[in-house]
Order: C-alpha cells, then sequence, then structure tokens
C-alpha cells in the first residue's frame, strides 16, 4: 500500500522541526555544561531585543531571500542549483565593479544600474549551467559546483589585480550614492546594517509568486518541473523552459550578492571561501517548501539563528563552536523535514495498526 | 496447517464485508463465495469498490466489518504476509518486478530458500519453479533480465510466484489489460488449467467475453454494493454490462454513413529509427481522408509508438514526408502540428497526456494556454480558462469535486475523458487516437468510442491505434495492419475478416487476398 502523503496545513511540519532542532541545541548544551535555557533567552533577546538587533535580523533576512527565491524558481522546472553560492559572488562583484567604475553617475542611474548588472552577471553565471544541461544534458549539480570554484577564485583575482591597485584584499567602498544603507535606516535602528535592500527583496517575493502564477513562462516552468514529456506534448519548449529558469534564477541569486555588495559590506574583498547566503538560500528555500511568503519566513528564522546566536558568545562563556552546533542542529532538523514528515506519518500508521492489532487479538479470542 | 478440505466448504467467503473511509462506504456488506475449481469473475466500473475487496482479502486493507473464511473457518488478516500463509495469491494489474533482477531472482524474492550460512539455495528454488512452469504450460526464461522479457512473461512470472508460495486461491486483477490477443487467449487456457487443479479463482475483469469464456459464475458490484451473482452459462454479456453500469449499454457502434473528402493525413514513406539507431517504422504509407476512421491494428511494440510521436513531432523522422492539410509537417514542433489542426490522445495518458500534480484547469488549458483568450503575450487569463474548462469538462462528461483538485485525483475513466474532452473540443482536423479506452469500462468505453464516432461523423479524420482488436474493429471505416514498422495491409472494414488481421498482425501473407491488401 502506497503510504498517504501526510498533510499538515504547511505551518505545523517547520514548527516542530524548528523545536526539535531546539530541543536537540539543547541536549548538546547540557552534555557540554552550559545552560540552554538561559542560552536561548540570550539568543532571542540578541536576535529581537532591540531595533539593532532586529535591524540586524532582517538584514541578513535580504539576501537569503533572494537566494532562495533563485533556489526554488530552478527547483520547480526540475533543477537542483547548487551554484547559488557562485551566482551570488558573480553578482557581488559585478554590483561593486559597476559601482566604483561610475563614481560620477548620479544615484537614480548608478543604484539601479549596480543592481541590474548584479543581477545580470549571476545570470550569465547560471546560465552557463543552463545551456549547458539544455543543449547537452550536462548535470547540473557537477557544472553548478565547478563554476563556484571559478566563481570564488575567479572574483577574489579580479579584486586583487584588477579592483585594486596595491595587491590590497578589498575594495574601497562604494560611492554613497550607490549604497544601500542610509543614515536614515541607521538611525532607525539603532546604528545597524539595516539597509533598503529588504524592500528590493520583498518586492521580488511578490514578483516571483505572480511569475510562477499568472504568467505562461510560470506555467511552462512548472510544467517542465512536473512532467516533461507532457510538456514536451503539449508544445513547450524545454530547452527554451530550462535556460529561463537558470536564467532567472542565477539573477535572484546575483541580486543577492548585490545586496551583500551594495547594502551590508559596501564593498568586495578576497573571500575564503564561497558566501555562505547560497547554501543557505538552499535550506531556506527547502524549509519553505518553496512556497514565496514561506520564504520570507523561514529567511528571518535564519536571520534570528545567525545574529542571535552571535550574543550567546557575546553575554556567556560558552563557545562559539557549541552556538554553531546548535544553529546547525535547528538547520538540519528544518532542512531535514521530510524526515519529520515521515516520522508523523509512521507515528500515526502505527497507531492505527496497534489499534488493528488489538482488536483482531480481541477478535481471535472468540 | 492447512484444514481438512470437505465438499461443502468454499475455499474463501466473504460475509457482510463492509469498509469505510470516513464516511465514505467503499464496500458495504459484500458477501462472496468461491469453490475450489471455479473461475469467479468479479466485474464493476472504475470506482465500484473491487480494488478494495481484493485488498482485503490479500491482507493490505482491514475490513471495518464482517468476516473473511479461508476453508470455512474464520481469518484475520493483518498483512500481506498473513494471507500469503493462507494461500491467498494476487497478480496485480502493474506489476511488482524488480527490472533488473533475472526471472529466477524475481520468482524467490522475498522466500529466499537459504541454506546455512545464508547461501541462496538456487538449484532446489529452480526444480520447484521448472516444474510449476511445466504443469501449468506457463514458458519462462529463468536466466532473463525481467527488463528484456515480454509482457506477457512478466505475467507468467507473477503467476508463478503466487503458485510458488503455495497459493490455493488466486486473484488475478485485470489480468487481459496488458497482453496481446494471443496472450489473451494463452491466460484464459492457464486459469481453466489451474481452476482444473483445484485452485479457487477470482478474476476481476471489465472484458465481458473473457468472463463469458472462462468464469463459472460472475459476482457484479456497483457502487459497492453486491448487485448480484450469475451463474455464466445462462447470462448475457448484455445482460452483465447493464447491471454493472445501471443502465443498457449499446455495443452496436453505429456508423452513420458520412462522405469521406480531401485527404487530411498523408504519410509518404515514413521512417523513424529509435535511440539506439534502430529501425522502428519504414516504407511507411498511409493515407486517412476527411470524415473517415482508420484503424491501425497490430501487436505492441510494431512500430506504432513511434508512428504517433513522428506524427506529433515528438520524435525526430529519418525520411519521408507528413502532408497534413496539404501542408509539410514532417519534422514540425508538437506545437505547430498541434496549431495545424491535430489533436493526440497519446498512449500513455500519465507520462504524456497530463500532468498529474496540477490541477483540473491548468491540465485543460495545455494545449491553449499560450492563445487569446487564455493568455494575451506573458499574462494568463485564468478566469477564461476557468470558464472553458467548466464547459467542456460538463460536454465531455468528466465527474469531478472540484476544478482546483489535482487530475491525478481523478480516476482512470475521468482522466481520459478530460483528456478527450481537451483534444476534442479544439475540433481538430485530424485526431490521433491511440488505446483511447485502455483500463476502462464499458461505460466510459462507450462513451468515448460515441465521441470519436461524433468527430468523425463532423468530417475530421481520425487515426485510431489500438491493441484491441475489437475497438478497432469496431470504429473503423477503413482497417490498416502494422507489422515490423510497416503497413503490411489495409483494406475496408467489411472486407477483413478477424482472422485474416490476426494473420497479418503475426506477419503472415494473404494468399488469395493480394489485391485487397496492396489497395489504398
Amino acid at each position: 500500500m502506497r503510504i498517504k502523503k501526510v498533510r499538515l496545513g504547511g505551518i505545523s511540519v517547520p514548527l516542530i522541526s524548528i523545536f526539535l532542532g531546539l530541543v536537540v541545541g539543547a541536549i548538546i548544551m547540557l552534555l557540554s555544561g552550559f545552560n540552554p535555557l538561559i542560552n536561548y533567552l540570550n539568543l532571542f533577546s540578541g536576535a529581537l531585543g532591540t531595533p539593532n538587533a532586529i535591524g540586524e535580523v532582517f538584514r541578513s533576512a535580504t539576501p537569503l531571500i533572494l537566494t532562495a527565491l533563485g533556489f526554488s524558481i530552478a527547483n520547480s522546472a526540475g533543477f537542483f542549483n547548487v551554484g547559488l553560492s557562485g551566482q551570488a559572488l558573480a553578482g557581488w562583484l559585478a554590483s561593486v565593479w559597476f559601482a566604483l567604475a561610475f563614481p560620477h553617475l548620479p544615484g537614480f542611474i548608478l543604484l539601479p544600474g549596480s543592481i541590474i548588472m548584479g543581477a545580470l552577471a549571476g545570470a550569465f553565471w547560471s546560465g552557463i549551467a543552463g545551456f549547458l544541461r539544455a543543449y547537452f544534458g550536462t548535470s547540473e549539480v557537477i557544472t553548478t559546483i565547478m563554476l563556484n570554484y571559478i566563481s570564488l577564485y575567479g572574483t577574489n583575482a579580479i579584486v586583487k589585480g584588477v579592483l585594486t591597485s596595491s595587491d590590497a584584499d578589498s575594495t574601497p567602498l562604494v560611492p554613497i550614492q550607490a549604497r544601500l544603507r542610509t543614515p536614515f535606516l541607521e538611525k532607525l535602528t539603532g546604528n545597524s546594517t539595516f539597509h533598503w535592500g529588504i524592500v528590493i527583496s520583498f518586492f521580488m517575493v511578490f514578483v516571483i509568486w505572480w511569475l510562477m502564477k499568472k504568467t505562461t513562462l510560470g506555467f511552462e516552468i512548472r510544467s517542465v518541473g512536473m512532467n516533461e514529456d507532457a510538456a514536451r506534448y503539449a508544445g513547450m519548449s524545454t530547452k527554451k523552459t530550462i535556460i529561463s529558469s537558470m536564467l532567472l534564477s542565477g539573477a535572484l541569486a546575483g541580486l543577492g550578492g548585490a545586496m551583500e555588495g551594495l547594502g551590508n559590506f559596501q564593498n568586495i574583498f578576497v573571500n575564503t571561501s564561497l558566501p555562505d547566503i547560497g547554501f543557505d538560500g538552499m535550506s531556506v528555500s527547502l524549509l519553505a517548501t518553496g512556497n514565496p511568503i514561506g520564504i520570507i519566513f523561514s529567511a528571518l528564522l535564519f536571520g534570528i539563528l545567525k545574529i542571535g546566536g552571535l550574543n550567546i558568545s557575546i553575554s556567556s562563556n560558552t563557545p562559539s563552536e557549541i552556538v554553531n552546533i546548535v544553529i546547525a542542529s535547528v538547520i538540519f532538523f528544518v532542512g531535514a523535514n521530510y524526515i519529520i514528515q515521515y516520522l508523523i506519518s509512521k507515528m500515526k500508521i502505527s497507531h492505527k495498526s496497534a489499534k488493528l492489532i488489538s482488536n483482531s487479538t480481541k477478535g481471535g479470542h472468540k | 496447517m492447512k484444514q481438512e478440505q470437505t465438499n461443502h466448504n468454499y475455499a474463501i467467503e466473504m460475509k457482510n464485508l463492509t469498509k469505510k473511509f470516513g464516511n465514505f462506504v467503499a464496500n458495504d456488506r459484500i458477501s462472496m463465495k468461491i469453490k475450489s475449481g471455479e473461475i469467479h469473475g468479479l466485474l464493476g466500473e472504475n470506482g465500484a469498490g473491487k480494488t478494495t475487496l481484493m485488498n482485503m482479502l490479500s491482507g493490505i486493507l482491514k475490513p471495518s466489518s464482517g468476516q473473511i473464511l479461508v476453508n470455512g473457518k474464520e481469518v484475520h488478516l493483518n498483512s500481506a504476509k498473513d494471507a500469503t500463509n493462507l494461500g491467498i495469491g494476487m497478480v496485480h494489474q502493474h506489476f511488482m518486478l524488480v527490472q533488473n533482477f533475472t526471472v529466477l531472482e524475481n520468482i524467490m524474492l522475498g522466500i529466499e530458500n537459504t541454506s546455512l550460512f545464508g547461501i541462496l539455495n538456487r538449484q532446489e528454488a529452480k526444480r520447484k519453479i521448472v516444474n510449476l512452469s511445466k504443469k501449468y504450460g506457463l514458458k519462462l526464461d529463468l536466466n532473463a533480465k525481467i527488463e528484456d522479457v515480454s509482457v506477457g512473461m512478466q505475467q507468467r512470472v507473477e503467476i508463478i510466484k503466487v503458485l510458488y508460495r503455495n497459493a490455493d486461491i488466486l486473484i488475478f486483477d485485470e489480468p487481459t489489460a496488458v497482453l496481446t490477443p494471443q496472450e489473451v487467449d494463452e491466460l484464459l487456457e492457464t486459469l481453466k488449467l489451474l481452476a482444473s487443479e483445484g485452485k479457487a479463482i477470482i478474476l476481476i475483469s471489465h472484458k465481458l467475453k473473457e468472463l463469458k469464456a472462462v468464469a463459472n459464475k460472475t459476482t457484479i458490484i456497483r457502487r459497492g454494493k453486491v448487485i448480484d451473482t450469475v451463474d455464466m452459462k445462462n447470462t448475457s454479456p448484455e445482460v452483465l454490462a447493464e447491471m454493472m453500469v445501471g443502465r443498457k449499454i449499446n455495443f452496436q457502434r453505429e456508423r452513420k454513413s458520412v462522405k469521406t473528402g480531401k485527404a487530411v493525413l498523408k504519410i509518404t514513406n515514413l521512417k523513424v529509427i529509435n535511440e539506439q539507431k534502430i529501425v522502428k517504422v519504414h516504407d511507411l504509407n498511409l493515407t486517412i481522408h476527411a470524415g473517415e476512421i482508420v484503424g491501425l491494428a497490430g501487436i505492441d511494440g510494431n512500430g506504432q509508438s513511434e508512428l504517433v510521436k513522428a506524427l506529433t513531432g515528438l520524435k525526430p523522422i529519418e525520411n519521408g514526408k507528413v502532408l497534413i492539410n496539404d501542408k509539410d509537417l514532417t519534422g514540425a514542433s508538437p506545437r505547430k502540428i498541434t496549431h495545424n489542426g491535430v489533436g493526440h490522445i497519446p498512449e500513455d495518458r500519465q507520462r504524456f497526456g497530463l500532468i498529474l500534480q496540477m490541477n483540473l484547469v491548468e491540465n485543460a488549458s495545455l494545449q491553449v494556454y499560450n492563445q487569446p483568450p487564455y493568455s494575451h503575450g506573458l499574462f494568463l487569463e485564468p478566469k477564461a480558462m476557468v470558464k472553458m474548462t467548466k464547459e467542456i469538462l460538463s460536454d465531455y462528461d468528466v465527474r469531478y469535486s472540484d476544478l482546483s483538485e489535482n487530475v491525478g485525483a481523478l480516476s482512470g475513466g475521468n482522466q481520459q475523458k478530460l483528456i478527450i474532452a481537451r483534444e476534442l473540443s479544439r475540433n481538430p482536423s485530424l485526431l490521433i487516437a491511440v488505446n483511447p479506452t485502455r483500463g476502462l469500462d464499458v461505460g466510459a468505453v462507450e462513451f468515448i468510442h460515441s465521441q470519436i464516432l461524433k468527430a468523425r461523423e463532423m468530417g475530421n479524420a481520425i487515426l485510431l491505434i489500438s491493441y484491441e482488436l475489437e475497438e478497432v474493429q469496431q470504429l473503423s471505416d477503413r482497417i490498416a495492419v502494422i507489422h515490423d514498422g510497416t503497413i503490411v495491409g489495409q483494406a475496408k472494414n467489411e472486407d477483413l475478416t478477424e482472422s485474416e488481421i490476426g494473420l497479418l498482425m503475426a506477419g503472415e501473407k494473404l494468399e488469395n487476398k493480394e489485391e485487397v491488401i496492396h489497395a489504398h
């Protein structure tokens, strides 16, 4: 018999996942001799206790929303875009580069121009993988992973060799009119790094929702993702759809990178590893099961854990490694919510069969 | 542990079996008795509750109330294993075989006989299987992999599998749905042989002809209730069908005389190769006129799938020409072909015809979503899509509870009706219908046939490809027989007998009918 998919009104599985993650985190802290209660209090007060903290949470969620949207759009078409990090880095580089290259342009041209350059660079980077997949059937998982490395070291080389004069590790800050951070927002949030990027993120959530539900392109992407044969039967061009979904996915990741370049850091520097926003974006999207509104909430959850986690180390002697384990276990359970669904369905079934067995033994004694 | 069998006992008996899913009663106080040596038919429309009933017999579902008696003794089946231990075996419609295991391994799977240290005792198993296959005349190639053997042999593997587990009560779920006419005959012989050996057999089928041929008795169920159990000797197929659907069924397909018009489809010297570069269709010539149904008869795998895919743009054409309404559409894209007035009822409805996880509106719009009024440029017009969906679903009698439900939730018959609604509502000048009624019950078959005939009356050309010869003969004006990738003969329906078609399908030549065969 096929186990029927357990439907739990969408929200309860993520909530149970978070709860289980917190429980496991608490056990780890107890075993290591730290007080989980105090640490969790510190986590939440560190994330939500002050305007500054809230500003940081939103800032940290901003690029995650974009990379998560990017992941979900590729995923809808049936592609596993593991290259979000590399695409985001390409977008980060391109946006900063453009802003530094034209410092005399007025803000209303320079800022949108830099953002668009970021999106284009991300799209170009994922487009390579999309093209290879569509025309040569190359696995997008392998190509995007490799493109990640090219992006990382290529970006570093450009930062050191092209964007800085004396082999420095970081570029100067982008011109003021190209920055997403403004004095107004800093004042509002107690000098946090909160920036206008959140507006772009929310706007893109709406755009992607609309694109997927209300346009022919979205219809084609979903059709190809769910049943490529039927999509072909219906006359859809699978090649075109594959490439457009990968381009969109990369553009969103590139936007995420631009948020880091124009908002959070306002420059670009030599990265020792791929930016987290790519891989975290995948988790955010999976947690939200690709639902655009859900992505906002799960990105905020990631922001809370990241920003609040910092506060644990500051206000107690819990080492940051333990904090990271706790955060990772929450993310693990959240990412593994299929396991939670499976366990729930299993529990329901064993409950049912236990009842059946007790009924039948009663019957057997007759 | 088997009971001593006495004459008055039934091999298996169901008493007032009831199964409820929430408020829905799938089986309502069903009672059936089957003796050893009897073939007992179970007849019912899709969704009548046959599968639920059989799932209770095979231990997969637990009855809400009622009793199951095996050899006169009440039993409680908690798992499929319990059923196996009691000698109940089921041959499923969709085979449950491991594709890259051999036939022998598949039969042994699950009850591997191991010697000390867990080494597989293949020899003993092999001996037993060879004996069984000799005894029942079920030819098997034990060392072949499942993926390499025919559908007919796969089914024989399934049968041996249950016999190997010492089943005395055998349930066959729509066993002939996937077989060629010859294989059907062989299977029916096997069923009779098994019954003569004292097995009790439950045969679930839609096909009245087959039940009439082998069943001693048949129980008809409708909406979860037993309508009647009848003796097959003195019951006509018409009566059975009426009991099954609850109204009179017309088996005669009335083909009104229609004046045929110009050639709509003209295929010349078509050649198609598959992915392995093997020629699947060659030198194929076929012309279909407006107002004409051409039935393509043939055994599965003789190039029908490749022909259809080539005609509909899903597969490249190696050589030859396809003209539709005098327009050269050789190798055109599926969309271009669709826009030139071709409707396609695909062979595999769930793989090609529908996107099961999408809702009814989206599936109904699949062929037209990119044209006004259903979209303008990039923008979909959901209102127009919903309106059209409502109209065609009611026109074609598709039963659904909600337009936003996934098409996967519909029954097989309603899924097929949705495809037919979508394709025929566009009034295509050429309709390509592949096995349009496979696996459907007589009520749905009657409806779909009448719709195809209606399309013919409206002056459309129809290419009907079916593995069911009966269907081809019922509907076609002209019959073409495909064998080994090419058309080996075609003639007016009236000019070919069933046995002549059968010979052509098997690749034989008709000695005295040379002129008929080459007539176009």
